[in-house]
């Protein structure tokens, strides 16, 4: 496979969360607004990146029956420095994915691809599927984060889009969607996601 | 007393750790089509949840916190090793794990050949994890706090799975539109599961 297939592959067609199930976890609660999404969308495709090419690089030197604890602590590491890099430059964001960010260590996508595909090639294939699955499941993050934050309070990246002077309390018709702040419209939003993306794409339909 | 019946009701109910937080989401959709395997993972979840947790509570308490080093020299007051928890969690879990597999399969071969695929799974299930880090956060004072906490989170998690696994085997008989059928149908279940568990939220404890 070129690099470019290996890139392109899991951004749509092979998407990590809407067609691998994996990594849904830790996503779908920081998803209620736009600037969090976006920064755990971040987060995951560094560490699923460069713990790929990491493991790639050590690949033969790991015994296989001990492998799960040398990914896990690989992954660690670099959870542990994207945490303390967003305690450092952006508190407030840290504060909101709280339990979160510690979450991506067992992040099903990460361990799933080093198993997957790291293992199994060189790092700098690997450095790039790993990007592009972080990518993958960061563009579900951030369309879920936009249509719950536009919703369910009427903003986009914390700037109100829809115009004040169609609230009701403003003499308008119009009212937010208390629902889309809830944690289960996450879920139902995914579900018409795949919907959408397998009506396009018909091969990915199970069978029955 | 009371407050730890509160933990335990509020852990399977109010903070259910697969609707309010969609922990373990990932072995929640791939292991629940029938409800025969459903509860055993349920059970390894439950038993693996109450033994990690008072685990990495001592950990945590005695090890890991500022200052925590106390105990072994008056001189360390001032040594936080927090940034380490992560790292030290996943570490316990993981061996854990290893320690109950090899144990359940010496001495109840029978439980081991009914649970002994999930064991190794539940390693990287988020709702492990994710117990010792909410453990951390809401700062449980006592080891039966932390440990009523693990039952409770680990229950909640053995109902939602097995609740889902149950209407999943009926689902299979309805007609779902075909780009819905399997993955998306089950989503739009599992959030409708999650409103309907919304309704104890107002519940205060």
């Amino acid at each position: 496979m070129s690099n470019k297939k290996i890139f392109i592959e899991p951004l749509f067609r092979n998407n990590p969360v809407t067609v691998l199930v994996l990594g849904i976890c830790s996503a779908l609660a920081v998803t209620v607004k736009l600037e969090p999404a976006l920064v755990m969308a971040l987060s995951v495709t560094v560490v699923t990146g460069f713990s790929s090419m990491i493991v790639s690089l050590i690949r033969n030197t790991i015994p296989n029956r001990i492998r799960i604890i040398v990914q896990l602590v690989v992954v660690a590491m670099l959870v542990i420095l994207v945490d303390q890099l967003l305690k450092a430059y952006a508190y407030e964001v840290s504060k909101q994915l709280s339990v979160f960010v510690g979450l991506i260590i067992t992040n099903c996508i990460i361990m799933g691809r080093i198993e997957a595909f790291a293992l199994a090639n060189k790092p700098i294939p690997s450095l790039i599927d790993g990007l592009a699955n972080g990518l993958g499941y960061g563009i579900i993050l951030v369309v879920v984060a936009f249509f719950r934050e536009l919703l369910g309070s009427g903003t986009v990246m914390g700037i109100q889009v829809i115009p004040n002077a169609i609230y009701i309390k403003n003499g308008g018709f119009y009212e937010n969607n208390g629902l889309m702040i809830l944690p289960p419209m996450a879920l139902i939003l995914v579900g018409l996601f795949i919907w959408v993306q397998r009506s396009i794409t018909k091969e990915l339909i199970e069978k029955k | 007393m009371q407050e730890l019946i509160n933990i335990f009701v509020k852990s399977i109910f109010i903070d259910n750790m697969v609707f309010a937080y969609f922990l373990g989401m990932c072995s929640y959709l791939a292991v629940s089509k029938n409800v025969k395997t459903a509860v055993g993972l349920g059970l390894a979840v439950i038993f693996v949840l109450g033994v990690t947790l008072p685990v990495n509570y001592l950990l945590f308490k005695y090890v890991l916190s500022p200052g925590a080093l106390v105990w072994l020299d008056p001189s360390y007051a001032n040594i936080d090793l927090n940034f380490l928890s992560f790292i030290i969690f996943i570490a316990v879990i993981a061996s854990m794990v290893q320690l109950v597999e090899m144990v359940v399969e010496k001495f109840s071969p029978g439980l081991y050949s009914s649970l002994g695929i999930f064991l190794p799974l539940i390693a990287v299930n988020c709702a492990i994890l994710g117990g010792s880090l909410f453990m951390q956060e809401r700062a449980y004072e006592t080891l039966a706090q932390a440990t009523v906490f693990g039952l409770g989170s680990g229950f909640g998690w053995f109902l939602a799975i097995v609740a889902l696994a149950a209407i999943r085997e009926k689902l299979s008989y309805s007609n779902v539109p075909a780009p819905l059928r399997g993955l998306g149908i089950t989503f739009i279940v599992v959030g409708l599961m999650g409103i309907a568990f919304m309704s104890f939220m107002g519940i205060k404890l």
